[in-house]
């Protein structure tokens, strides 16, 4: 629709016209902010928390595991220099006196979700399947933060 | 492609143009962009793109035009 939009913009005599042709649906997965009425619909994104621990493929575990305890977390999100999610190391992962790297250590392609889902429905999701947490990301995998469900619990009530 | 043709831009070149001023229209059908648009954006549907709708726009400043996504 919206190449069809420029194309009579142009007929119309505008000129200097960008088509965004991902849209509306790329904006919001990329989490940004929008306006309207679901503006005010608490999303997965906002709620995320940013603070996550983050490691690379190469660290020692060891370092890793040392620096992720003394920020209280239990868990830590394996990235590339552009933010893209590679992994994560959970509980037992960073506990693992076998791995020498963070790499052997991982569990590899974790299930994430968009920003711009809604907060209800990630946590009825996370409910109906036992589980805690869920790692946000924007189209293109780069880390927005971790969704705790104890944290968006306290936040719907 | 040919001189004065609309350039395809991303989400990434999108904010960046936006901060440099550039106008946004949403050319989905007014209940939609109700619910969720860009911010800033004016609403032009499609079907109502004349030259009377359009009279509104600057022409000193570039404009993006988007809709859902690439259907």
């Amino acid at each position: 629709m919206s190449p069809r939009a420029a194309s009579r913009l142009e007929s119309l005599g505008l000129t200097n016209i960008y088509d965004f042709a991902a849209g509306k649906a790329t904006w919001l997965a990329a989490g940004l902010t929008i306006e309207g009425s679901d503006a005010a619909t608490p999303r997965a994104g906002d709620h995320a928390r940013k603070d996550v621990p983050t490691c690379q493929l190469d660290e020692p575990l060891t370092a890793v595991r040392e620096r992720v305890s003394a920020t209280g977390w239990d868990t830590c999100i394996v990235i590339n220099e552009q933010r893209i999610v590679l992994g994560r190391l959970g509980r037992s992962a960073l506990s693992n006196s076998d791995a020498q790297t963070v790499e052997e250590a991982m569990s590899a392609g974790p299930s994430t979700i968009r920003p711009d889902t809604p907060l209800a429905t990630i946590t009825q999701r996370l409910r109906d399947k036992n589980l805690t947490s869920a790692l946000v990301t924007t189209l293109e995998g780069e880390l927005i933060g971790l969704l705790q469900l104890e944290g968006t619990a306290t936040q719907l009530l | 492609m040919m001189p004065g043709m609309p350039t395809t831009i991303d989400w990434h070149e999108t904010q960046r143009l936006i901060a440099a001023g550039a106008q946004l229209v949403e050319v989905l059908p007014a209940a939609e962009y109700a619910e969720a648009h860009l911010p800033g954006a004016l609403n032009i549907p499609l079907k109502e793109l004349d030259r009377a709708r359009v009279a509104q726009l600057r022409r000193d400043q570039p404009l993006i035009v988007y809709c859902w996504d690439y259907q």
